[in-house]
């Protein structure tokens, strides 16, 4: 009897729930989130804190899926048909490929979530061999004679684009900068880089394995927790006197969340990323927060860098691929026969 | 009775029969083999294959050979089929002393040698240019001793042409092999009593028999490296214009989501490698026909 009275009160308490809520009704969600390499370990925190809060504060049971590989490769599956409810990747340009070739989302993307989309952000920063043999202290020493640099191809690596600009900017805000300066120093640069890795974990394998290089520049995410795997006594971080804030974006996949029902889910679990929560988790990860207060807790971890923009000094991604990265640019330029 | 349809199967036309039309009437279910064939290349072969020319077709004829025939591109045509022919070549020698070894002598734990000819096979790719690299890298086992010598192994073309050899090597001992376990060695026994020296026994008697699987171990060796990315590119550097293979180009195109530029370079490759193994193909069958006319 008892039994009974239980069961129908629990459903009644099941109905009622289901209508004051409509998500309630579907107990179970799952969202993918196709995501760039070295967010890997990141979002395993972050998902597992997420899940558990909007079992809490909606009741469903959110099953967080992740794909990692390179940020390109990534968007491409993503426009071939991978239903991503989510994609968190390393370069807008890439997202911006899923509004210009697939049309799955609006072209304002960026400006949905606050800060550009981006809810934490990297720079990049040199690993250097412990004690700093080479006396590397500045973009200006990488191109020091004998100095070897391990940095990954630009046109397959997202990461080696932020590496790539933030040099380029570094040469144009010197005293006498230039366009031509700029396009030198890059050109000597890349004559002190023995190997070009298709990926940043490649990239680090190289340097930290293979013994190959003097300076590996590096996400600063990837760098601390190089540091921290493989021990503080065999590496150095240097950070150069400037350098390129990093902002990997995020953005709900408007076509797939609605064709699956999941745009609560995947919108809630974007917003939850700027929670005081999640920008600890983040901090805790080695992205830089973006949350005052956290980052000011934080601050002592991440080296102090003057940071660049790309919209201010080369006016967005799309410019920017345009000008250095496409076919012909001026990566390309220094490869091109004769003129190295 | 089916013992016979077997060996028939098994037999090359020409090696069958020289020079007399084959009749289809012969065995029975021609059609429908025929058609089964047909059908199964074009779903698993043609079609997938065709997808390129629809892609490179949204180019123009000027764009395409543009993005066909730029610098880095044809240096990497250069890097890809050379380390490919050399890998193949190296193959070729190794391959045939590896399976003659396996199949003339006995020794203990000779099960064990077969079975690692095969380890290239399953391993992935990745892992085996990852390996390659640790090894060859100035700081791994082998890479410490030669780097003193002046040899650079992992990170320029020799290291592309050091991967390739590891992926082909099972192709030609695999081909090799049984072919030379059916070869009689009385012939080469009488050929010794008649005088041969060992080098004419050689040339004369052994090597008619198993080049034409020698030449197919070469041609599918060679066919494998030339689309080889998995392990190449750890071992590669990837320099532009020295170190790059041609897939990697391929792979750079579809970074920039130029799929039309990717497609026409992928048809390129696919054009040269078909053309390529035609002439593998051609020479067997040309090789084939020589020795039957000497031996007839």
């Amino acid at each position: 009897m008892a039994g009974l009275l239980g069961r129908t009160l629990g459903v009644a308490v099941l109905a009622m729930a289901a209508a004051v809520s409509p998500v309630a009704a579907q107990q179970k969600q799952t969202l993918l989130n196709v995501s760039y390499d070295p967010t890997r370990e990141l979002y395993k925190d972050l998902d597992k804190a997420f899940a558990a809060e909007y079992k809490k504060k909606a009741g469903v049971d959110l099953t967080i899926r992740q794909s990692h590989g390179g940020s390109g490769a990534q968007a491409r599956s993503v426009i071939d048909g991978l239903d991503a409810d989510v994609v968190t990747l390393a370069l807008a340009y890439d997202i911006d490929a899923l509004h210009a070739r697939g049309n799955l989302l609006p072209a304002d993307w960026q400006k949905r979530l606050p800060q550009n989309s981006s809810p934490y952000t990297s720079t990049i920063v040199f690993l250097v061999r412990k004690g700093n043999p080479k006396g590397i202290k500045d973009w200006g020493d990488l191109i020091k004679p004998g100095v070897s640099v391990i940095t990954p191809n630009p046109k397959t690596s997202g990461g080696a684009r932020w590496n790539y600009l933030a040099a380029w900017a570094y040469a144009l805000k010197q005293p006498g900068g230039s366009e031509a300066k700029a396009r030198e120093f890059i050109a000597e640069l890349f004559k002190h880089v023995p190997v070009l890795d298709s990926g940043a974990r490649g990239a680090t394998t190289t340097f930290v394995e293979r013994g190959q290089g003097d300076v590996l520049l590096a996400w600063e995410n990837e760098a601390l927790l190089s540091l921290k795997e493989l021990g503080p006594d065999k590496f150095d971080i240097v950070a150069p006197s400037l350098s390129i804030l990093c902002e990997p974006p995020v953005a709900v996949v408007d076509k797939n969340v609605d064709k699956k029902g999941t745009r609560q889910a995947a919108q809630a679990y974007l917003e939850y990323l700027y929670t005081k929560d999640a920008q600890e988790i983040i901090a805790r990860n080695y992205y830089r927060p973006r949350n005052p207060e956290v980052a000011a807790k934080y601050a002592s971890a991440f080296p102090k860098v003057n940071l660049i923009t790309i919209d201010d000094v080369f006016g967005g991604w799309q410019k920017a691929q345009k000008t250095h990265f496409e076919d012909g640019g001026t990566f390309d330029q220094l490869y091109q026969p004769g003129k190295r | 009775m089916k013992a016979s349809i077997s060996t028939l199967g098994i037999l090359h036309p020409p090696l069958a029969r020289p020079g007399r039309a084959r009749r289809f009437g012969v065995l029975p279910g021609f059609g429908l083999s025929m058609g089964f064939t047909v059908f199964y290349l074009s779903l698993i072969v043609l079609i997938p294959l065709s997808t390129l020319f629809f892609k490179s077709a949204t180019l123009d004829w000027e764009t395409f050979w543009t993005a066909v025939t730029a610098p880095r591109v044809l240096a990497s045509y250069r890097l890809t089929f050379g380390a490919a022919l050399l890998a193949a070549l190296v193959n070729l020698v190794a391959g045939l002393a590896v399976a003659w070894t396996l199949v003339r002598y006995e020794f203990p734990g000779k099960k064990i040698v077969d079975a690692l000819v095969d380890l290239p096979f399953a391993l992935p790719t990745a892992v085996a240019g990852i390996a390659l690299t640790a090894l060859y890298a100035s700081n791994g086992w082998m890479g410490r001793w030669l780097e003193p010598l002046g040899i650079k192994v992992a990170y320029t073309p020799l290291g592309v042409v050091v991967a390739l050899i590891f992926i082909g090597l099972p192709f030609v001992v695999r081909t090799v092999q049984p072919v030379l376990e059916d070869a009689e060695r009385e012939l080469e026994e009488a050929a010794a009593s008649l005088g041969a020296s060992r080098l004419q026994t050689f040339l004369k008697v052994l090597l008619p028999t198993i080049l034409p699987a020698l030449l197919t171990g070469f041609a599918l060796a060679f066919a494998r490296a030339v689309g080889e990315y998995g392990s190449v590119v750890f071992i590669a550097g990837n320099m532009p214009m020295v170190s790059e293979i041609t897939p990697l180009l391929i792979i750079t195109k579809l970074e920039q989501y130029d799929y039309a530029g990717a497609a026409s370079i992928a048809l390129v490759m696919l054009l040269l490698s078909f053309v390529l193994l035609l002439f593998i193909n051609l020479l067997q069958w040309w090789q084939a026909r020589r020795g039957l006319g000497k031996n007839l």
